[in-house]
């Protein structure tokens, strides 16, 4: 026998002064592999037409479809069914502004978060169409790649305390962006300018270390490596200490 | 007063052909607004996985691979039905673009010199990558190629090469308004002015005014019921363009299947898997390709392991399960590191969305649609054909280095260079032109989409209203089983009546909503007619083209046809039309003369003229017909055009 499955959707429509904020219930059927993007369609489809949220790639990949499952921030594309109990609540992330129902406004938050940490490459060399490509380590790229697999999902920040209260908190994808690029040896910022970036309280210093972010990462980035990481070149300087290297002394992250 | 925007340059769309073609304009020092459905990051060029071609040749299996290399494996992938000028332009270009992005932080794959293991042909061979090259951008094998070409990050080379982009964008400061969709094109007098836009967030309407107008919205898989695409690639560009009644859309039935999607969610799993030795099985788990294709195996170009596979389920081999028949996908003996390192991707994608674990378990997969050749007919610089000041790059336009098939890593490459080269001439351009500020033309432009939504709110009297998502789905439905992988004479036809009929239905449609704001239910609706119509450019497209080339395969006529089809077509839809008009173009001057791609099997008809005569035959229809009046000359092939021109008019 199928289970009846519950969903309990939060609905308002902000623009709308007549919408008052409330959960509405839906009943569906599960069917084999089904999971919340196909469900959140099905109801989109035949019992809410004007129902909002987020999906694009469907496949995990995109980081547009954060929303609070049972409580907990994570990718709604791929959680099957079959992982919940029969009464699902599906509720906005908080920390983002609302956009309507599901839909929050991540695109805004991650624009500034990235301009905030300047998150593009800074260097004095110009681009030269006639050369070869400057030669890199390739343990030096993965090491990259492995923090630039970031979706910019939001959910680090939903479950965030600090992120929670504080605007201008950087949270744990603005640690690990600064982290992306610290680890680049194109990049020509120094432990100087990393420390201006990441010693306040919207860095490192507001973080308060429970790592509710490593914990609901669906990319499963390695937010605990970074964070120590930074901590430890951030207190070099502080201490005056820094050698200036720049670069790729992050422990092996595999 | 509703509100109107102005810029020299407006790029419709953030994925990376736009963010691109932004990055050029604003070097060429115009002001530039880009406007997309999503924050530009979740645009769907971040979904590529497998990689982008470069001529770079740096490993030790793309030793001696060079732009003429290819630029040859392009053509012979498109089956002769690309412009081959273009597909040099192409070429030239896209190593300049790899290196480009490495240097604006790219964090590429590189080479590791020493011994390295691959699986090539279903056998593990080890193979010296060379020392001195160490540390330059490693390639992979694709399918349809001489070399290892294919420039990579891991498994996640759109991601990063789109971050990096959308990092040069806001380096750049350049603006991008997000959440909002173009839903119609303002223009007048065969010249585009900008775009009516509606806000996603709360459903306003505005006008973008610019010099230049540049529409790079991607593909429009999601027309078809089983689409590997993002679900917003719906072609609202494309139909946008068709709406004006002027623009004509390239070459609608060239639609690309992808040989590896997995059952049911269609999600891709990237052409790497069969590259890095995956094999493909069938109920018996017995590997069939090598008997189909006994030289490139799995690794034939997509349109041919596409054809096989059905060809191979028809002949009773499929698997079969409650969401349809499917193959199997065995990526076993690749061993867990690989799995989960190279292919990390992938192993996620079938673990969380399938529960099967690669490393153990076969994957189900069958054919679907992927990608879309077809799209907006531009010249050698990206300008649109018949409207002056509208451009178009990336997988919405048929600047057409496709032809008729695409080749795995050709798509990605082309939204950078096209973007770099086609941006940089329609900067240039815009910066000769002055902005009119036409204010009149807006607010009626305006006016026209608001009439559209009342008409959708309240529906009209005396007529049926039709649902939504009854008219998509059918729609949707008719294209995957009648204009699909194997298309027929009689089926194709079925299918334009029924989509002719759909489409008349979708001018009466009504919401069953009434929500104020950003309702997607509207969204849909105010797409709904345009999809239909891309529907039947590519139906029509494909019943009138009685051969078979590349995407494209009649089962009523199965050989390709270079006497009578060596032709791109372009369908137009005059206003208040009920279907398409489609006409012909020469595919353009021919260097490599049609011949044999030596995978696919079929035979040819030969053409009859020799290759001088057909390249005449090109110069004076283009000289009859007149200059494109956009068309600037570009490459050799159009500057012996233009000597040509001179000869025969002294
Ligand atoms: C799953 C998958 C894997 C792929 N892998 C590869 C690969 O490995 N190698 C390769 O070469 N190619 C690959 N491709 C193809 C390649 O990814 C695409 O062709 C390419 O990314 C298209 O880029 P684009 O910039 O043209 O469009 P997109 O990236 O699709 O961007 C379109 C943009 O337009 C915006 N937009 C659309 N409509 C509107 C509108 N009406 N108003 C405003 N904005 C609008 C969207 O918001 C988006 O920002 C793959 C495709 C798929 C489906
Ligand atoms: S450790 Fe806690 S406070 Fe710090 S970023 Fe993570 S969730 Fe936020
Ligand atoms: S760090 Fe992880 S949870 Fe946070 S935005 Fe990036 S992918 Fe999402
Ligand atoms: S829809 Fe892209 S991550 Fe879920």
């Amino acid at each position: 026998m199928p289970r009846e499955l519950t969903l309990k959707i939060f609905r308002y429509d902000p623009s709308d002064p007549e919408s008052k904020p409330c959960f509405v219930e839906y009943k569906m059927e599960e069917t084999p592999r089904l999971n919340l993007f196909v469900a959140l369609h099905r109801i989109r489809e035949n019992q809410a037409p004007d129902l909002q949220f987020d999906f694009v790639c469907r496949a995990g990949v995109c980081g547009s479809c954060g929303m609070m499952i049972n409580g907990r921030p994570t990718l709604a594309c791929r959680t099957l069914t079959a992982e919940l109990p029969e009464t699902i609540t599906l509720a906005p992330m908080p920390a983002f502004k609302l956009i309507g129902d599901l839909s929050v406004d991540t695109g805004t938050w991650f624009r500034g978060m990235s301009e905030r940490v300047e998150s593009w490459i800074h260097t004095k060399t110009e681009f030269d169409p006639e050369a070869e490509e400057e030669r890199m380590d390739d343990g030096t790229a993965q090491k990259i790649y492995e923090l630039e697999r970031c979706i910019e999902c939001g959910c680090c920040v939903a479950g965030c305390a600090t992120a929670n209260i504080r605007e201008d908190f950087l949270g744990a994808t603005g640690l690990n962006r600064i982290g992306r690029f610290m680890l680049d040896p194109r990049d020509e910022r120094d432990s100087k300018d990393w420390f201006e970036l990441v010693s306040t309280d919207e860095g490192v210093f507001g973080c308060m270390g429970l790592m509710a972010c490593d914990d609901v990462c669906p990319k499963e980035l390695p937010l605990l490596e970074v964070f120590a990481y930074m901590r430890r070149r951030m207190s070099q300087v502080a201490a005056g200490r820094a050698k200036d290297d720049a670069g790729t002394s992050l422990p092996v992250i595999n | 007063m509703s509100e109107i925007i102005t810029t020299d340059v407006l790029v419709i769309g953030a994925g990376l052909a736009g963010e691109r073609a932004a990055i050029s304009a604003s070097a060429e020092g115009n002001e530039v607004i880009i406007l997309s459905l999503v924050p530009p990051r979740r645009s769907h060029s971040c979904a590529a996985q497998g990689g982008m071609q470069a001529a770079l040749g740096n490993c030790a299996k793309g030793e001696g691979d060079s732009e003429e290399l290819h630029w040859l494996d392009t053509v012979k992938g498109s089956d002769w039905g690309c412009d081959q000028e273009v597909a040099r332009i192409f070429a030239d270009t896209a190593p300049v673009a790899m290196r480009e992005m490495a240097h604006h932080g790219v964090p590429w794959t590189r080479v590791k010199g020493g011994p390295a293991e691959y699986f090539i042909k279903g056998e593990k061979v080890t193979i010296e990558e060379p020392h001195e090259k160490e540390g330059l951008i490693m390639h992979r094998d694709f399918g349809g190629v001489s070399r290892w070409r294919t420039c990579y990050t891991a498994d996640g080379t759109g991601h990063t090469i789109l971050y990096t982009m959308d990092n040069m964008v806001m380096q750049l400061g350049i603006t991008v308004h997000d959440r909002m969709e173009a839903i119609s094109l303002i223009h007048e007098g065969g010249k585009c002015y900008g775009a009516v836009v509606r806000c996603l967030r709360t459903g306003a309407l505005k006008a973008y005014l610019a010099k230049a107008t540049v529409i790079a919205t991607g593909g429009f898989g999601r027309i078809y019921k089983y689409s590997t695409n993002a679900i917003i690639n719906q072609g609202t560009g494309q139909s946008i363009s068709l709406d004006t009644g002027l623009v004509p859309l390239g070459n609608m039935e060239a639609v690309q299947f992808h040989p590896t999607g997995i059952v049911p969610t269609d999600i891709l799993v990237t052409e790497g898997c069969r590259g890095d030795g995956g094999f493909l099985l069938d109920i018996d788990e017995y590997r069939f390709m090598p008997d189909y294709e006994p030289d490139k195996q799995e690794l034939a170009s997509r349109d041919v392991v596409s054809r096989r596979m059905t060809e191979h389920i028809h002949k009773g081999k499929g698997v079969p399960s409650p969401d349809g028949e499917h193959l199997w996908l065995d990526l076993r003996h690749l061993g867990e590191n690989h799995l989960r390192t190279k292919l990390r991707e992938v192993y996620d994608i079938c673990m969380y969305f399938l529960g099967v674990n690669p490393i153990k378990e076969l994957v189900p997969v069958r054919p679907t649609q992927h990608y879309s050749m077809g799209g907006i007919r531009v010249n050698k610089d990206g300008h649109a054909y018949s409207l002056n000041g509208l451009w178009s790059v990336g997988e919405s336009s048929c600047w057409d280095l496709h032809g008729m098939n695409r080749l795995g890593g050709n798509s990605l490459a082309e939204t950078v260079v096209a973007g770099m080269f086609c941006g940089q001439l329609m900067g240039e351009w815009a910066n000769k032109q002055s902005l009119e500020l036409n204010s009149g033309l807006a607010t009626e432009a305006i006016a026209e989409q608001q009439l559209r939504i009342e008409k959708l709110i309240n529906g009209c009297a005396g007529e049926v209203n039709e649902n939504v998502n009854n008219l998509l789905n059918e729609a949707q439905e008719t294209l995957q089983e009648k204009v699909g992988i194997f298309r027929k004479g009689d089926e194709l036809e079925e299918a334009v009546v029924r989509l002719r009929e759909l489409y008349k239905r979708s001018l009466n449609l009504k919401l069953s909503s009434s929500s104020k704001g950003a309702n997607p239910e509207m969204a849909l609706a105010l797409r709904l007619p345009g999809m239909i119509k891309l529907g039947l450019c590519v139906a029509k497209g494909a019943f009138l083209r009685t051969e078979s080339r590349g995407g494209h395969s009649r089962e009523d006529y199965p050989e390709r046809n270079d006497r009578d089809w060596l032709k791109r077509s372009l369908a137009r839809w005059p206003v208040g039309a009920e279907e398409p008009e489609i006409s012909y173009e020469p595919v353009g001057l021919l260097e490599s003369p049609p011949g044999q791609r030596g995978y696919g099997g079929a035979e040819n008809i030969p053409m009859e003229e020799s290759v001088s005569e057909y390249n005449d035959q090109v110069k004076d229809k283009w000289i009859k017909e007149g200059w494109q009046d956009t068309a600037n000359p570009l490459g050799s092939g159009l500057k012996e055009m233009v000597e040509y021109a001179s000869t025969k008019e002294s």
